[in-house]
C-alpha cells in the first residue's frame, strides 16, 4: 500500500470540513457557516452583513454572495454524496432568482447532488431565508472531477456511481 | 458625459470584495479585482463565487451605464445568471466586461466575459437576464 499524498480524511464530514473551509479565503471572508446535511445534500448559511449589500438604498444581500454560497454548498454536497473529498471544478452554475431575500436576513443555501458519473456531478438546490418551501432562488449546476495525480497508483474508492 | 465611472457607483458588496472600475472601453466599464485572500477558493486560485461576483457586477455596470446614457434609471432586479467556468483563475488580476445583447423596455439580456492575461482566452463567461422596474 502506498502513501497517498493528500491528508484527506477517509469519510467526508460537512460540519468538520466547514470548520476548516470557512476559516480561509473567499468562504471565510463571506462568513459562511455549516447548518445541516443529509445523505446527498448540505446546507450552509450566509449571514447578513452590511458590506455585502447589492443596492445603495436597500438592506438586501447582493446576489453575488448568494452565487458563492450556492457554489460552496454544491461542492460540499458532492463530497457528502461521494463520502469523500475529491478535487472538483465548477463547469456551469445557473441561479434563478425568485425574489429578494428579506432585509437583514441570513440566506441559506441547500444543495443536493442528484447524480454523479465517472467525471461529472450534477447538483440542484434552493437559497432561502428561513423557509425552504419559499425559496429566494433556485440553482442548478454541473461540476467536473479533476483527474487524480497519475503518479499515485493506489486510488481510494472515491466514486460511487449510481 | 463623464468618461470615468467613479468606483462609488459600485455596490457595497463589489467595493468590499475589492472590485473597481479599471477603465472605460467603448463607453462601457471594465471591472477588475486583484487576487487575494478575499477571492481565493482552492489554494492559489480564484473562488468560482468570486469570479461570478465580478461577472455579475460587470453585467450590472454595463447595463447601468447604457441606461444612464438614455436618461433611464430604473430599479434593476436579477432574473437569472448562468456562469460557465472555462479555466481556473490564477494568482493575478481578473478583468470583466459586460455587453448588452438586447435592451428592451422591461428586460435586458447581457453577456459578460472575464479574463486574466489574454483577452482572447476568457476564464469565465456569464449570461444574465435583468428585469427593469
Amino acid at each position: 500500500m502506498s502513501e497517498t499524498p493528500t491528508p484527506a480524511p477517509p469519510a467526508f464530514d460537512p460540519a468538520e470540513a466547514g470548520k476548516f473551509f470557512f476559516q480561509h479565503g473567499h468562504s471565510g471572508w463571506l462568513g459562511l457557516r455549516y447548518t445541516d446535511h443529509a445523505d446527498n445534500w448540505v446546507e450552509l448559511e450566509l449571514p447578513w452583513r452590511e458590506d455585502l449589500l447589492g443596492e445603495p438604498h436597500s438592506s438586501v444581500l447582493a446576489s453575488g454572495p448568494i452565487v458563492s454560497l450556492m457554489d460552496m454548498a454544491s461542492g460540499m454536497a458532492i463530497w457528502q454524496t461521494a463520502k469523500t473529498f475529491v478535487p472538483i471544478a465548477t463547469l456551469d452554475l445557473r441561479v434563478d432568482y425568485q425574489r429578494p431575500a428579506r432585509e437583514r436576513a441570513s440566506v441559506f443555501g441547500r444543495v443536493e447532488c442528484y447524480r454523479t458519473t465517472r467525471s461529472a456531478a450534477f447538483v440542484r438546490g434552493v437559497a432561502h431565508d428561513g423557509d425552504p418551501e419559499d425559496p429566494v432562488a433556485h440553482v442548478a449546476g454541473v461540476f467536473m472531477t479533476i483527474a487524480a495525480d497519475p503518479r499515485s497508483k493506489d486510488k481510494p474508492g472515491s466514486k460511487r456511481d449510481g | 458625459m463623464a468618461d470615468t465611472a467613479p468606483d462609488h457607483s459600485l455596490p457595497a458588496y463589489a467595493r468590499s470584495l475589492g472590485i473597481r472600475v479599471e477603465r472605460i472601453e467603448n463607453d462601457l466599464p471594465v471591472l477588475t479585482v486583484e487576487f487575494g485572500p478575499n477571492v481565493e477558493g482552492r489554494p492559489g486560485a480564484f473562488h468560482g463565487g468570486a469570479t461570478a461576483g465580478l461577472l455579475e457586477n460587470a453585467g450590472y455596470a454595463a447595463l447601468r451605464t447604457v441606461l444612464l446614457s438614455e436618461g433611464r434609471e430604473p430599479v434593476l432586479k436579477p432574473i437569472n445568471i448562468t456562469v460557465q467556468y472555462l479555466s481556473a483563475g490564477k494568482q493575478k488580476p481578473t478583468f470583466a466586461l459586460g455587453r448588452i445583447t438586447r435592451l428592451g423596455r422591461r428586460n435586458a439580456n447581457i453577456s459578460v466575459e472575464a479574463w486574466q492575461d489574454d483577452r482572447d482566452r476568457p476564464i469565465a463567461t456569464a449570461i444574465m437576464n435583468i428585469l427593469m422596474a
